[in-house]
C-alpha cells in the first residue's frame, strides 16, 4: 500500500525538441507547429553568423557559424521571424499550448 | 529629377557595353578578383563608418558587412587555391577600386547624421550593383560548379545585405 502511494505517474506529455536549420540562407522548415514546453533547436550550417529574432520580440538568438542555440516555449501565439543580419531568410512558429 | 547612374554601375556595365563585347566574356580568374574586390571594398566602407559613426544601428550594420564579407572572401580564397585558380586583375576590378575609393574620399568630409545618410544609401546602391552584377553577369560566366554555387549563396547574402541597409536608412530618415 505504501509503495502505491509512493509511485510517481507522470502526468505531463513528454516535451519535444524541434529542430529548424539554416542552410544557405533558407529557414527549413520555414512553418514550425509546437507546443508550450517544447524545445527549438535552431542549427546554422552557413559559414556566416544568423540570427533567429521574433518580429515580435519574443526571442532574439545568436547562431554563430556551425553553430546551435535553443529556448524553450513559453507563449502561446504564432510568431515571425527572421535573420536580422539577412532578414531575406523568413520564417513562422506557431505555439500552442 | 537628375538621374545620376553611379560610376560602380558604370563599371559594371563595361561588361555588356557593344564596345567591350568581345572582352566582356569574364573568365573564372577574372570572376574570383572581381568578387574578391567587391567584398573588400564593402569592408573598407564599413571600416570608415566604424571610425567615424555613432549611431548604435550604423555600427552594427558595418560590424555585420565587416564580419560577413571576411568569411565569404575567405571562402573564396580557399575555393581559388583549391582550384589552383589564380584571381587576374581586370578593368572591372579597377573601376570598382577607383569609384570605391572615391566614395571614401567624399564620405570622409562628412560627419554625425549626414555621415550616417551618405554610408547607408551608398551601401544600398553598392549592394544593388554588386547583386546585380552577380546575377547576370558573374554568376551566369562562372565555368566552374563550386566557383557558381559560391557566388550563388554569396548573391543571397549580399541580396540580405541589401535589405538590412534599407531597413537602417528607412530608421535613418
Amino acid at each position: 500500500m505504501v509503495a502505491a502511494l509512493l509511485l510517481i505517474v507522470p502526468v505531463s506529455a513528454r516535451a519535444a525538441t524541434v529542430r529548424i536549420v539554416m542552410q544557405n540562407l533558407e529557414i527549413a522548415p520555414a512553418a514550425v507547429s509546437a507546443k508550450i514546453g517544447d524545445t527549438v533547436e535552431w542549427v546554422n550550417k552557413d559559414y556566416i553568423a544568423h540570427t533567429a529574432t521574433a518580429r515580435n520580440g519574443d526571442f532574439d538568438v545568436n547562431l554563430p557559424p556551425n553553430k546551435t542555440a535553443r529556448i524553450v516555449l513559453k507563449k502561446a501565439g504564432t510568431v515571425q521571424y527572421y535573420c536580422r543580419f539577412h532578414p531575406n531568410m523568413t520564417a513562422t512558429l506557431k505555439v500552442t499550448p | 529629377m537628375l538621374v545620376r547612374m553611379s560610376a560602380a554601375l558604370a563599371a559594371i556595365c563595361l561588361l555588356s557595353s557593344p564596345a567591350m563585347s568581345a572582352a566582356a566574356k569574364l573568365t573564372d580568374p577574372q570572376i574570383a578578383h572581381i568578387a574578391y574586390t567587391a567584398g573588400e571594398i564593402d569592408i573598407k566602407a564599413a571600416q570608415q563608418a566604424l571610425k567615424k559613426t555613432h549611431n548604435k544601428e550604423v555600427r552594427q550594420f558595418a560590424k555585420d558587412m565587416v564580419r560577413d564579407h571576411t568569411a565569404v572572401n575567405k571562402k573564396a580564397l580557399a575555393l581559388v587555391k583549391k582550384l589552383k585558380v589564380k584571381p587576374e586583375n581586370n578593368p572591372t576590378s579597377r573601376a570598382l577600386s577607383k569609384q570605391a575609393s572615391e566614395k571614401r574620399a567624399e564620405l570622409s568630409k562628412l560627419k554625425g547624421a549626414a555621415f550616417d545618410k551618405a554610408y547607408i544609401d551608398n551601401e544600398v546602391a553598392y549592394h544593388k550593383t554588386v547583386d546585380n552584377a552577380l546575377e547576370t553577369q558573374l554568376i551566369p560566366s562562372a565555368s566552374n560548379p563550386e566557383l557558381k554555387s559560391l557566388l550563388q549563396t554569396g548573391l543571397k547574402i549580399f541580396e540580405g545585405h541589401e535589405q538590412h541597409a534599407e531597413h537602417v536608412a528607412a530608421e535613418l530618415k
